[in-house]
């Protein structure tokens, strides 16, 4: 009796691994999912954060494709290891911070580890070819599989007859004519097959499922970078990267102001790690500071916030300010005027 | 019958897909038919972990909203 073959595809929650993992069940082949979690993933953080939107159900998106395929969905934390792939990628970075082609190199080669660990036979992508500058062309998706050592276990469904038979092909485990040929940047065939297969609802994140990939977030990401004098950082730094108005008045410290509600009550949780300044007199944000400051320092960053507050045109706003260990006080600065706020501030 | 205290996952101030992830973690370490309870802050690991039960064959027993927490009780599924 043939044995049934055993496929582990990467899940990220968009529209291609979607229909990729279901072209190869349609095969008869049994699928389960692997999600990798950098701490960069844009997955529902800020929607859960900020209170605008929140009529909007919040879901994790590879969870909603693993339940639409019926498949179980093993999400892997990989914050840690993750790290040396962002400080340093051999191939380089995107035009951001992204370094696109050594995290599918990354990821590909977790999958093909977890493969071998639990006994599955082949790895899976949504990847297409020329639909990605850096990892996804013509060129470097072969790369992907020498230098992940997954070879020609790893097949991509939606691009394969663009491809080298691999061995899932070869070997007859699917049937290759049955895979497609898509390549480039449109979207019109993955949509259509969406419909075909009935799915609708699917996630399309514009600029794709990672922060590294945004301009303002990589730049506040260099800027912690050269505040902390290395490339280092913790979960806490890059999430609080995705929340408020970072401004940096001084190289020793930057200040976080919550631009909303949920914002605010998302940086509140961390009163405990950082000095904090709420508004007293008027209605105004919550913020922290990141850095040690002296007094000096203090008036300055709560002048800053009182710009932000209701009492912007006021001659005087009281400022609470927070120890980490608990401990307030309160002060009265002259909020800061618009043109006293040099651009360079604003990262 | 001895009672047997649920396990408890502190998932507080951790943010999509974490919850998930504690979860996931503890549940494999643990037998058939134990409780859990999840405490969370993320409004959306309402959505997520009953998700992630559904689709790993465990049984949510309750949800509950408390105050700006959520709780969330799950019963170990035999696989």
């Amino acid at each position: 009796m043939t044995r049934q073959r055993k496929a582990v595809a990467l899940i990220s929650g968009g529209l291609d691994s979607l229909l990729a993992a279901k072209l190869i069940q349609q095969q008869g082949i049994h699928v389960a999912g692997i999600n990798f979690f950098t701490g960069f993933c844009v997955e529902g953080h800020t929607h859960a954060i900020r209170k605008k939107g929140q009529e909007k159900p919040k879901r994790n998106n590879a969870l909603w494709v693993a339940e639409q395929l019926g498949i179980k969905l093993n999400i892997v934390d990989i914050i840690e290891e993750y790290k040396q792939v962002v400080f340093n990628p051999r191939y380089g970075y995107g035009a951001n911070l992204n370094p696109c082609l050594d995290c599918k190199i990354f990821m590909v080669m977790k999958a093909h580890e977890w493969c071998k660990q639990n006994d599955f036979d082949f790895i899976i992508t949504g990847e297409v070819v020329g639909q990605r500058p850096m990892s996804q062309r013509k060129d470097t998706m072969p790369l992907v599989c020498k230098r992940s050592g997954a070879d020609d276990l790893l097949l991509r469904p939606l691009s394969a007859r663009n491809l080298p038979p691999t061995l899932p092909e070869r070997e007859g485990w699917v049937d290759r004519e049955k895979l497609l040929g898509l390549s480039g940047r449109g979207r019109k065939p993955q949509i259509a097959l969406a419909k075909q297969f009935g799915f609708d609802e699917f996630a399309q994140p514009a600029g794709g499922c990672c922060f590294l990939t945004d301009a303002q977030y990589s730049s506040k990401l260099a800027d912690l970078w050269q505040a902390r004098g290395s490339k280092q950082y913790e979960l806490d730094d890059i999430m609080l990267l995705k929340v408020g108005r970072h401004l940096r008045p001084k190289a020793h410290f930057k200040v976080i102001i919550a631009r909303e509600e949920g914002e605010g009550n998302f940086l509140r949780g961390y009163r405990k790690q950082y000095l904090s300044i709420d508004s007293l007199s008027h209605a105004g944000p919550f913020a922290l500071i990141d850095g040690n400051v002296n007094d000096q320092d203090i008036e300055l960053a709560a002048s800053l916030v009182a710009r932000y507050s209701k009492g912007r045109d006021a001659a005087e706003v009281e400022m609470e300010i927070q120890t980490p260990a608990g401990t307030g006080y309160a002060i009265k600065v002259q909020p800061l005027k618009p043109a006293a706020i040099p651009e360079q501030w604003l990262l | 019958m001895a009672v047997v205290n649920p396990v408890i996952v502190d998932a507080r101030r951790l943010l999509c897909p974490m919850p998930v992830i504690r979860v996931q973690n503890s549940v494999a370490e643990l037998c058939p038919g134990t409780l859990v309870e999840v405490l969370c802050t993320d409004p959306g690991a309402l959505n997520d972990i009953p998700s992630w039960c559904r689709i790993n064959g465990h049984r949510v027993v309750e949800t509950r909203c408390l105050n700006d927490e959520y709780l969330v009780i799950l019963e170990v599924g035999e696989e």
